[in-house]
Parts: C-alpha cells; sequence; structure tokens
C-alpha cells in the first residue's frame, strides 16, 4: 500500500504566502487571547497553592461543597468536577507551609454535611509561592537550554541559517500550542512544560528530515532553484512525514482518550503539537531557508 | 554482505536475553513512582536562621555566666539576631580588659566594634561558625526526621538533603499524610516553665505579660468538628527543663479512665534538676510546653525525685504514640515548614496504572495493524523491531533503577509512535530506490545507508530535549525523561541494526527478487 503511487509535486513553496498568513493569525489569536486574560494560567506549579482531589460516594452537590469549604477559610477556591461527577477537584490559594493537611482539613470541613466515609482524599499537591517561583525560573531555563542545545547541534551537521529556520518553527509550534492552552482556559504545570519540550524534539524531528533531504539535493542540484529544490525535498519527504505523524498521533490519541484525567492536559499539548510541528517543518522551516538565501543573493 | 549475519543475530539474542534478566520479574525489578503506587513527596525547608538565633542566644548566655564568674558586674549582655552580634555592657569601665579576656576563649567571636564611652564591647559570631550551624541544622534534622520516620514504620522511604537547606522526604503507601506530616513536621522542642502566679493573667492579655513572663497557648481541637479553642496561661519565661535531657519516653494507660499519656524518663542531670525544681516549687504550677504549646500545667504536690514525670492531655492513643515517637528521636535544632507536598492516593495510583496500560495497549495495537496493513511482510520486520524496543526499554529502566510514573508511561507510548519513524524513514527510502530500478538488495543497502544519518541528526535532537529535561525535571517529570532517552537510544538500534539483520535474514533465504514492503 502507498499513499502516494507518484512521487507528488504539491507546490508547497507556492502556498507559502497563504500558510504565513494562517500561521501569523493563528498566533495573534492565540497572543491576544494571553494577553486578554491577563498572562498565562499558571498551575499550581508555578503559581504555589494546593489542589485537593476529592472522590465521592455520589455526585455531590458543589455548592455544597462551597459553604463548607468557606468555614476553613483556605483563600480563593476553585471547584470544579474532573473526569466524572463524582470526582471533585478544589484548588485553593493558600499553600499549607504551616504543617496543616489542607486534604484532612477539606474533608473535615465537609463533614457536617457529609458523610466522612463518603469521601475519600484521592490527591493533595501542594506548591509553596518559594517552590513555584523557582520552578517557573527552572522551567524557562529549561526551555532556553533545550534551543541552545538544539541550534550548536544543527549548525554543526548542517548551517547555522538551518538552525535559525528549525528554532523559527518550533517557536511557532510552541506558540500555537500555548495559544490553543490559553483559548481553552487550560492551566499551565510542569507536565505541560514537559510536553511543550517534547513538542520541541518532535517538531524538529519532522524538520529535519526534510533538511537532510534539502541538503543531499542541493548536492546535485542541476539547474533548479532553491526553492525549487525544496520544494522537491518536501515532496520527496511527504509520504514519510504524514505516516510518522499519522503514527504517533494514534498513539498520543490512544493517550488522551484512554490515559484518565491527570494526563489530559499533557494529552492535548502532544496532540496539538504534533500536528502543528508537522504543518510548520513542510511550511515554516522551508519558508526561511528560502528568505534566507534570496537575502544572500540580493547582497551579491 | 552475509558474512557476520551470525555474530549479528548472536548480539542481538544476547541484548534480548540481557533485557529479560535485568526486568524480571517485573514486578520486582521496575519500582513504581510515588504518583502510581500511592504515597507522599514532601520538600522542607529548615530555618536554618532559627538554629543560628538560638545559637546565638546560648552564646550570650555562656558569656553572661563567665563574666559572673569572674565577679564582674554587666549592664545588659544581649544577642541581636538581625547582625548576628552580642552587645556586652559593662557598669565599670575597668572591667572591660578582662572581659576581653574571657572573650579571647570564644575564637568563633570577632570584636567589631568598641563603645566610645568604653563601657561596651560589639562582638560578632563567624561566617564560618555560621555555615557551620547551619549545615549542622540540616543534617541533624535529616537525622532525626529518618528516626522518626523510621519509627512510625514506613517501608522505603527516601530522605535526603536537597540542595543547601531543603530535605526531601517520600513516604511510599502512606495511609494517613495527616499524622506523617505532623510526625515529621513537628520540631518537638519540649520545655518545662512555671507558671507565673505573681502576676494577673487577664492584666497580662489586656496590655504586656510583665517582664520575665510570657503568655502561651493551649490548643485545644475538637476533633469532630474541626473547631479549635484556645486557652491562655501566664507563664515565666526560664525554662528550667528542656527534652535534651530526655532518655525515653513512652505511651501508657492511666489506671482509672484507661487513658492514654505520655511517660518521660529523663538522665541524670534532668532528675537532679527536675528534683530540684518540683522540691521548691511544691503547690505551684508546672507547665509542659511543646512548641510553644501548653499540653498541661499540674500543679507539682511533692517532690519527684527519680527522674520520672507525665504528659496528659486529650489524647486518642495514635496521638499518645507520636508523641512519644518525637520525643524519642528528638527534637529538630531547628523549625522546618513544606515547600512542596504531593500525595497520590492507592486507589488513584492503581486507576493511573490501568489507564495507562489501556493507552499502551490500544496506541500500540493500532499503530501495529497499521504498519502491517501498510508494508506487509516488511511491517512485521517493524512491528517486531518495536516489540523489541519495549523489551528493551524495560530492561534499561531496571537497569537504572528509574521509577515508572504516569509520564513516564506517556513516554513509553510517546516511543512506540516515534520509534516506528526510523523505519519508516528506511522503507520509504528502500521504496524510492526500488522505484530507481535498483535490485532489491541494492535497495536495501542504500535504504539503510541514507536514511541511517537521517535517523541519528533527527533523533539526537530530540535527545537533547530529552537529556534538558531530565535535568530540570523532578519526580513524575523525570521518569518521563528516562523513558524517553531510553526510548530514543533502543529504537536507533532495533529500527536500524535489529531491522537490517532480519532484512538480510529473509534475503539470504528466498533470494528475492522481489520485496514485499
Amino acid at each position: 500500500m502507498q499513499l502516494f503511487k507518484h512521487e507528488t509535486r504539491f507546490d508547497f513553496m507556492g502556498k507559502i504566502k497563504a500558510a504565513m498568513i494562517i500561521s501569523g493569525i493563528v498566533i495573534l489569536i492565540g497572543l491576544g487571547s494571553i494577553v486578554f486574560s491577563g498572562g498565562l494560567k499558571y498551575g499550581i506549579d508555578f503559581a504555589g497553592g494546593t489542589l485537593v482531589q476529592l472522590q465521592f460516594k455520589s455526585p455531590p452537590d458543589i455548592e455544597v461543597i462551597r459553604d463548607g469549604l468557606k468555614t476553613i477559610g483556605l483563600g480563593e477556591s476553585t471547584i470544579q468536577e474532573f473526569g466524572s461527577k463524582k470526582d471533585i477537584l478544589i484548588r485553593v490559594e493558600r499553600s499549607e507551609e504551616k504543617l496543616e493537611a489542607v486534604g484532612a482539613m477539606v474533608k473535615r470541613s465537609l463533614s457536617g454535611k457529609f458523610n466522612s466515609d463518603e469521601i475519600i482524599v484521592e490527591r493533595v499537591e501542594m506548591v509553596g509561592p518559594k517552590v513555584g517561583r523557582d520552578l517557573r525560573e527552572k522551567a524557562l531555563l529549561s526551555i532556553l537550554y533545550a534551543v541552545i542545545g538544539i541550534v550548536i547541534y544543527i549548525s554543526w551537521r548542517f548551517e547555522f541559517q538551518y538552525a535559525i529556520a528549525a528554532i523559527i518553527a518550533l517557536m511557532h509550534d510552541v506558540l500555537v500550542t500555548m495559544g490553543a492552552f490559553s483559548i481553552l482556559d487550560k492551566e499551565f504545570t510542569l507536565v505541560i512544560v514537559a510536553a511543550f519540550l517534547t513538542i520541541i524534539g518532535y517538531s524538529l524531528n519532522d524538520t529535519i528530515v526534510v533538511f537532510d533531504r534539502i541538503r543531499e539535493n542541493l548536492r546535485r542540484k542541476g539547474k533548479l532553484s532553491l526553492s525549487e529544490i525544496i520544494n522537491s525535498s518536501i515532496n520527496q519527504t511527504l509520504s514519510r512525514t504524514l505516516l510518522t505523524s499519522g503514527t504517533t498521533l494514534l498513539v498520543v490519541l490512544a493517550l488522551f482518550f484512554f490515559g484518565g484525567e491527570i494526563i489530559h492536559d499533557f494529552s492535548f499539548a502532544l496532540l496539538v503539537g504534533v500536528f502543528v510541528g508537522t504543518y510548520s517543518s513542510i511550511f515554516i522551516a522551508s519558508v526561511f531557508l528560502v528568505y534566507w538565501a534570496s537575502r544572500k543573493t540580493a547582497h551579491r | 554482505m552475509y558474512k557476520n549475519l551470525k555474530w549479528r543475530i548472536l548480539s542481538i539474542l544476547i541484548v534480548i536475553f540481557g533485557a529479560v534478566a535485568l526486568a524480571y520479574p517485573l514486578k520486582e525489578k521496575i519500582s513504581l513512582g510515588l504518583d502510581l503506587q500511592g504515597g507522599m513527596h514532601l520538600v522542607l525547608e529548615v530555618k536554618v536562621e532559627k538554629a543560628v538565633e538560638a545559637s546565638l542566644e546560648r552564646f550570650a548566655d555562656d558569656i553572661k555566666r563567665d563574666i559572673g564568674e569572674e565577679d564582674l558586674e554587666f549592664d545588659r549582655i544581649k544577642a541581636i539576631f538581625k547582625n548576628l552580634q552580642i552587645n556586652i555592657r559593662m557598669v565599670d569601665a575597668f572591667d572591660l580588659p578582662p572581659v576581653k579576656k574571657i572573650m579571647e576563649d570564644y575564637v568563633v567571636f570577632k570584636m567589631v566594634s568598641e563603645d566610645s564611652d568604653g563601657l561596651g564591647l560589639v562582638y560578632e559570631l563567624g561566617q564560618d561558625q555560621v555555615k557551620q550551624i547551619q549545615q549542622n541544622a540540616v543534617s541533624q534534622g535529616l537525622e532525626t526526621i529518618r528516626n522518626r520516620v523510621d519509627q512510625f514504620g514506613v517501608s522505603e522511604p527516601t530522605i535526603q538533603v536537597q540542595g543547601e537547606r531543603r530535605i526531601l522526604v517520600q513516604l511510599p503507601g502512606v495511609k494517613d499524610p495527616e499524622r506523617a506530616i505532623n510526625l515529621i513536621g513537628k520540631t518537638a522542642r519540649l520545655e518545662f516553665k512555671l507558671v507565673d502566679e505573681e502576676n494577673s493573667l487577664q492584666e497580662a492579655l489586656s496590655a504586656s505579660p510583665p517582664e520575665g513572663s510570657e503568655i502561651l497557648y493551649q490548643r485545644k481541637e475538637d476533633k469532630e468538628t474541626g473547631l479549635v479553642t484556645k486557652e491562655p496561661y501566664l507563664l515565666k519565661q526560664r525554662t528550667v527543663l528542656t527534652g535534651e535531657t530526655l532518655t525515653g519516653a513512652e505511651v501508657r494507660f492511666d489506671g482509672d479512665f484507661n487513658e492514654p499519656y505520655v511517660a518521660l524518663n529523663f538522665n541524670s542531670v534532668g532528675a537532679m534538676i527536675f528534683h530540684e525544681v518540683t522540691r521548691e516549687n511544691i503547690r505551684k504550677r508546672l507547665a509542659i510546653v511543646l512548641d510553644d504549646n501548653v499540653y498541661s500545667a499540674p500543679v507539682i504536690q511533692d517532690a519527684i525525685p527519680g527522674g520520672r514525670a507525665q504528659i496528659t492531655g486529650q489524647f486518642t492513643s495514635e496521638d499518645a504514640r507520636d508523641l512519644a515517637i518525637i520525643l524519642r528521636a528528638g527534637a529538630l535544632p531547628a523549625p522546618v515548614v513544606i515547600l512542596e507536598n504531593r500525595t497520590v492516593g492507592p486507589s488513584l495510583g492503581q486507576d493511573s496504572i490501568n489507564k495507562g496500560i489501556n493507552s499502551i495497549i490500544f496506541g500500540g495495537a493500532l499503530v501495529v495493524i497499521f504498519i502491517l496493513f501498510y508494508y506487509k511482510l516488511s511491517g512485521a520486520i517493524a512491528v517486531t523491531a518495536l516489540s523489541l524496543n519495549i523489551v528493551l526499554l524495560t530492561g534499561a529502566l531496571a537497569y537504572f533503577g528509574a521509577a515508572l510514573t504516569l509520564p513516564g508511561i506517556a513516554g513509553i507510548i510517546l516511543t512506540v509512535g516515534m520509534a516506528i519513524d526510523a523505519n519508516v524513514l528506511v522503507f520509504e527510502r528502500i521504496r524510492e530506490e526500488i522505484k530507481l530500478g535498483k535490485t532489491v538488495r541494492a535497495a536495501i543497502e542504500a535504504g539503510f545507508s541514507k536514511a541511517f544519518r537521517t535517523i541519528v541528526d533527527a533523533n539526537i535532537t530530540t535527545f537533547i530535549a530529552a537529556v534538558v529535561l531530565f535535568q530540570f525535571g523532578t519526580g513524575p517529570i523525570k521518569g518521563f525523561a528516562i523513558t524517553l532517552c531510553i526510548g530514543i537510544a533502543a529504537s536507533m538500534f532495533t529500527a536500524v541494526f535489529v531491522s537490517r539483520t532480519f532484512f538480510d535474514c529473509t534475503m539470504r533465504q528466498k533470494k528475492l527478487d522481489q520485496l514485499s514492503i
């Protein structure tokens, strides 16, 4: 079986303008959403605070929980269902530096309203503000280090402009995914940063396969222009690109649907990332290679 | 081409057996992360500055004693926490030189200034000493916490220093997180203080406590409603006896009401002091204070020789047991606060394992079906390589002793998706070569060698990202990074070396002129 019977001759380079406009609009919408909602929405890993996941025997009334929580004064709290109506996720601002077990406190505050063996404290995550700051810094640094490492490697194996093109492509992917998170009001946590680094790695993987083909074709270039070479390189690697994205998407979809609530956002980030990464290695990375080359020739 | 085929097959078999041997039996060899088996992950910060302050206070007391023993009269000797100094003010300027002489014995202090009226001296604690105190506070704190956890009874706890002043505590499978936090985090500074009965508590509450006294509270908590009431006590600031002289603490039950209490034993020094204090203060009240909370303040009926005392309160037997553990293990040299706490209950962990395995099976099955359908016999080779990849991954996880976490499972799933990529690269290349009119053998040869460079370049960039992730990540994220790294390495081996060997095997047997790809 073959995806394409013959080598494809899609005119990718001709669609570049359209692609740029689409990418630009998507990124702008995402950035707009981030600005509009007052910055990224940090999870407790970065903002500090406490998460308590409770399981009830039967679906509880969220308002009753809210009333119960008022009695212990833990600051602003948000209460939401987590995967099912019986699983409730409570996030409070305060972190329990003072050696209080917030999970037990929450459970006790509800003991007047619910039978105490009807509630199981499934998970408590508390991050103090200091650690939150540390983690935020570490997360940013890690993305920076990853990018630097990758630039060095690609510059060494290819050329510097390839590295820049690749970085632009992966920044594109990260921006789009970040925008999607902001629009859907999802939180940024450590796990999401892990997903972002994976997307970076994955998107590069795709980009490099195309670059590798471009490099190979450049060696035996006849009268073809760079733009034509890039176009045919993308076409030659197209079925591979789609196949690999396809298999990766299959497993990420499995993770998204069966992996459970805890890594749901993680798989969502990967889902968007794989999709966008495939697109960007075809349209975005190559654009900047051509742009770079045309500027060079213009200088001559 | 087929010359070293035997050796290649042999080395593949060795690697497989190695991986299986490392990972078998799975249940024992692969340890689960706290997010999967349930448990508690705590990061504590030791308030080392408190240890420095306490030490400065002790130095000030020692200096007072030394100066008093020389029959010199001082106006005041005060520890200033802010800049870690001790201010000495004497009454008579003639006493200054002998004070300086005394201070020569305190080598950790350096004189920084002398008051212009010739009556005062300022000494500062050296930075080396400060560091030393801080380090000791952390290492002693670690030991104390380890003692407490050992007595609490948790299997395979992890307790280690993290950075300069943090302590990481991991307690797998802990059932009552609240109890564990109380047990680990209590400073457990036990003090005996006399109740100030000369002054009025009411006055002290409305104004400020008289010189030399302080107000401390007895905290009473209603276990049912969680309501906390506080009863104030006016106590003399001076501590007559501390927990440092304890030699034992155990739970006993009161004969009349069967109420639990904690019985204490002092060493000979403690016993002597306790005897003296009780003898001189009959019919007065002696408060037992733990971490500035008054536990009880019984009236001294008679002199108590023999170094025995007891702490009563409204204890459950669990409370009493924990208190005894804490007192036996000793006080923390400085208080701790919780910086991070991640606790997962056992049922949620099991739920995560099930869901993770489901998605591996489902995602894996989809990929296998698709690849078989798309590449036929060559697809079967890819699938074999893929399953081998998972075996290697499991073996490597066991070898590195890396705990499997929920994100780690996601890493395995992702590896499945991405490992197939190397095969796809090779196969697509072989197809191209066949289209160019090459023979099957030449196409395979060219396909593998041309795709190899691409595979290396593409995988190394992902590898860089994964290594960075490993460096910065904690707990579950580290697990993800490890599986990703190992997965990438394993997939290069299986997709390139193993698949190639399989291809060569089939080619040799059949001398094919057509390839099922």
